[in-house]
């Protein structure tokens, strides 16, 4: 298994290409790129982060869930970060089997996974705004409870203000500036951004 | 005890920066850390989010440990839309 998250351009070719093996009748590749709009609104480049140590390790256990779920032989999950621009790959999948129906349904199944449960992010610069990607909802076995649920449980004796305070120092980041007035976009925090108005999210 | 509480996306943003350092009594749970942020940020979406503790997803009841990491992750967004 080729499980990497990277800062560098992908080498899409050369991975479909090493994975091969005798055994093989089949290997199915996705390679997720940047298209040029979202919704007609023309997209100039994507910023991804990660919970970079999280993420990997959620990757590798989905290829080693896609393995023993499929049965297919062996498969490359590859994330680039940073600054992505249109046409560049974001994320390669790359699925070897004996046979195509399990190397096309073990691919699918990994992109829709890691798309609802690895921690990476992206925001999306567009020539008049930016904004976070929305994301699909978290499946209830990750995501928490709402609120509503979570005020009656501390209805029911949960201790409720344990934290005492902020201390220490904050991260790197620390200081800075606020971000430009692009940022202030993000649906979260801009009025008049209608909530209806997300991003489409899903293959 | 204390926590290192790490955020991402939309929320390091909104909260300035990358990651903080709690100090939190003993028995503290996920949801005691959720309510320090969101009384940081009441308008943020907090229903939408998940929380690892030490890089596993966790349930708002799990209790907490001295030195635990913790982070709060907006919906995730990896991978090319459809």
């Amino acid at each position: 298994m080729r499980i990497e998250i990277t800062d560098d351009v992908i080498p899409a070719a050369e991975i479909a290409e090493e994975i091969k093996a005798g055994a093989d009748g089949a290997v199915c590749v996705f390679d997720g790129i940047v298209r040029d709009n979202t919704r007609g609104r023309k997209t100039l480049y994507l910023d991804y982060e990660a919970y970079r140590e999280m993420a990997l390790e959620k990757m590798r256990a989905l290829a080693e869930e896609s393995l023993e779920k499929f049965g297919v032989r062996d498969v490359a999950l590859v994330h680039r970060l940073g600054r992505l621009y249109v046409g560049e790959t974001s994320v390669l999948i790359v699925v070897a089997s004996a046979h195509r129906g399990a190397a096309f349904d073990a691919c699918r199944w990994l992109i829709d996974t890691l798309k609802k449960t690895v921690p990476i992010w992206k925001k999306e610069q567009f020539v008049d705004g930016a904004i976070w990607a929305d994301g699909e909802p978290f499946p209830s076995d990750i995501g928490l409870p709402k609120s509503s649920e979570a005020k009656a449980q501390s209805a029911d004796g949960e201790p409720s203000p344990d934290a005492i305070g902020l201390v220490g120092g904050r991260g790197e980041d620390s200081g800075r500036p606020a971000d430009d007035a692009h940022i202030s976009e993000s649906r979260y925090g801009a009025p008049g951004f209608a909530r209806d108005e997300k991003l489409e999210a899903g293959e | 005890m204390r926590v290192r509480v790490l955020y991402f996306g939309v929320l390091r943003e909104r909260l300035g920066g990358d990651q903080d350092f709690l100090e939190l009594t003993d028995g503290a749970t996920v949801t005691g850390v959720l309510n320090v942020y969101r009384e940081r940020v009441p308008e943020f979406a907090w229903d939408s989010i998940a929380v690892a503790v030490n890089q596993e997803y966790a349930r708002a009841e799990v209790v907490l440990r001295d030195g635990d990491e913790v982070a709060l992750l907006p919906p995730v967004s990896g991978g090319v839309e459809g």
